[in-house]
């Protein structure tokens, strides 16, 4: 079993969001850098498990960025990836980037591949739909449980007020989300081996750009809260009802 | 030349966020002075004429069993093939479970640019840029599509229902469905509740409540508003409600016109998941609460003594008591 898990490095959750150049680039200064948590907490850490259910699975990560995006895949390599690939490119386009994938994804053979439901940072999720279809290759999104018997996979993904279980054979593109596994920390032990697994750089394939950032911007500030007394409760909801016509 | 909408359904019938995709899709046909049709996938219980009043003219149905399942692959193939026939250079999905499983592949398949999430309409007075949602609700980006075909998934709860007159003609699709490899063995469906992602009206608990035996409020206040109900992630942690009531970064994101927190501090985490709600209400005992500073309406108190008063006040207002 061959697997590949996609990891983007994201702004911490709690990262400032400002943008330079007029407004035309994210301002990195001062944000601290962290594996997208859906590739780290359920991809990567559910694809460990099923490496630690059968010795003879082979995890291989991926990413597509710059040479800053090394501490992100060696910390994903320190959780337990056998080997990583950093694609050399930048790219805000999901096109683009899912093109860079799919191209290492060929060259591998994966009979999976991982992704998270989204990166928190451009909320697109479309790299998973966009690697299936380039791969040929069925895509069950918003995955909240996976199983495998042999090479059939038995998934659970969300729908609108439920869920559902779906059976494939592979391979298989699937975005994960929470239910897939428990998020772990990496150990001391996972960190030293980190150091010399293989991580090769390889350099972009020629890919079309489909979408462009033409501008960021900030949401208008809050007007600040309107407090109404706890004794009051009419009055929240005339406001409710007649100034936010929200009831 | 055409703008082609994804008319989305469950059990054979039409969602919600389906009708907010028709009014957004037929807008944008009027921007661009072109056709607003639609295509459907599998059999359909309700009457899709009666959806010309949200502006589609023309409504593509192919009725074959092979869509009576969710496959994604097998969509993608049959909507690409209506889209070429139609001549498309507009397709408008909603950002919801499969639309964010349809588009991306069918950007991949006809190398025509996604914008994922959209808020607003496009603004095509000098390129086709569509504003939507960054960074978790924190910004927004304007992404020009630089694609002669545009494929757009706007977010649920972005823009509103557009009613009209008028029907629309069905005509069957001919299209031929491609054999699909996954196969669907159970669905579990909490029936007759409100969709926590499609809801208007949220009310949300968190740790505040101190128990799950203490819910019994939450619900009342939420069946009076017609709402779904939602919690924290600690709740959801401690199995004081299900998962799939979780709101937040690593839950739902949600937009709902009016979301009620009680109970809840407010942590960043929590707030990227329902930021892009239009009002947001407060509750909670604690004034340091940082909820109270994302917040439109608060009330400092204690959710035991506030949140059956507030439901008595809403039941006043509906003029149910």
């Amino acid at each position: 079993m061959k697997i590949l898990v996609c990891i983007s490095k994201t702004p911490d959750t709690t990262a400032k969001i400002a943008f330079t150049d007029n407004n035309t680039k994210f301002d990195p200064n001062g944000v601290q850098w962290i594996i997208n948590p859906y590739d780290e907490w359920y991809s990567l850490v559910r694809t460990i498990e099923l490496k630690e259910a059968d010795a003879s699975t082979v995890i291989h990560l991926v990413t597509v960025g710059g040479a800053d995006t090394e501490p992100i895949i060696r910390k994903a390599l320190a959780l337990g990836g056998d080997e990583a690939v950093r694609v050399n490119a930048d790219s805000s386009d999901s096109f683009y980037i899912a093109s860079q994938i799919a191209e290492v994804a060929k060259q591998g053979a994966y009979d999976l591949i991982f992704t998270g439901k989204e990166t928190i940072d451009y909320n697109g999720s479309s790299i998973g739909g966009m690697l299936a279809e380039l791969l040929d290759m069925p895509y069950i999104s918003y995955a909240t449980k996976f199983e495998l018997t042999g090479s059939k996979a038995t998934v659970t993904r969300e729908i609108e007020g439920g869920e559902e279980v779906n059976e494939v054979e592979l391979p298989l593109v699937v975005s994960t989300q929470k239910g897939m596994a428990e998020a772990r920390i990496p150990n001391m032990r996972g960190i030293m081996a980190a150091r010399t697994k293989p991580l090769k750089v390889v350099e972009p394939v020629a890919a079309d750009t489909l979408t462009a950032v033409a501008a960021f911007g900030l949401p208008p500030a809050k007007a600040g809260v309107k407090l109404v007394d706890a004794e009051n409760a009419e009055e929240l909801v005339r406001l409710l009802h007649e100034e936010a016509k929200a009831i | 030349m055409s703008v082609l909408i994804f008319i989305d359904t469950a059990e054979g019938h039409i969602k919600k966020s389906t009708l907010e995709v028709l009014s957004y899709g037929s807008k944008i046909a009027e921007q661009t002075g072109s056709a607003a049709e639609a295509v459907v996938l599998g059999s359909v219980k309700d009457d899709l004429t009666a959806l010309g009043k949200y502006g589609v003219k023309k409504i593509h149905h192919a009725a074959s069993d092979a869509f009576s399942h969710f496959d994604a692959q097998v969509y993608t193939k049959a909507i690409a093939d209506v889209a070429i026939a139609t001549g498309a250079k507009v397709i408008v999905f909603s950002n919801n479970i499969n639309g964010k499983a349809i588009a991306p592949r069918l950007s991949a398949r006809l190398k025509a640019g996604l914008v994922a999430g959209a808020v607003a309409l496009p603004d095509i007075s000098s390129s086709f840029t569509v504003k939507k949602n960054v960074f978790s609700g924190k910004a927004f980006a304007n992404v020009t599509v630089n694609t002669d075909v545009k494929i757009i998934s706007l977010s649920p709860n972005a823009y509103q229902v557009v009613t009209g007159e008028g029907t629309a003609e069905v005509v069957a699709a001919n299209i031929t469905a491609a054999p699909g490899k996954v196969t669907v063995t159970s669905t579990t469906k909490a029936s007759g509740e409100i969709v926590l992602t499609e809801a208007e009206i949220v009310v949300s608990a968190g740790r505040g409540m101190k128990g799950p035996e203490n819910w019994g409020m939450i619900e009342d206040l939420a069946k009076t508003l017609h709402a779904a109900t939602a919690c924290s992630r600690p709740v959801a942690d401690a199995h004081w409600r299900p998962h799939n009531e979780h709101v937040g970064q690593t839950g739902f994101a949600i937009a709902p016109n009016l979301y009620i927190a009680i109970g809840i501090s407010g942590a960043i985490q929590h707030l990227a998941g329902v930021n892009r709600s239009k009002v947001i209400v407060v509750i909670n005992k604690d004034p340091e609460a940082p909820f109270f500073k994302a917040a439109d309406y608060g009330i400092v108190g204690d959710a035991f003594e506030v949140v059956p008063k507030l439901n008595e006040a809403i039941k006043k207002l509906k003029g149910t008591t």
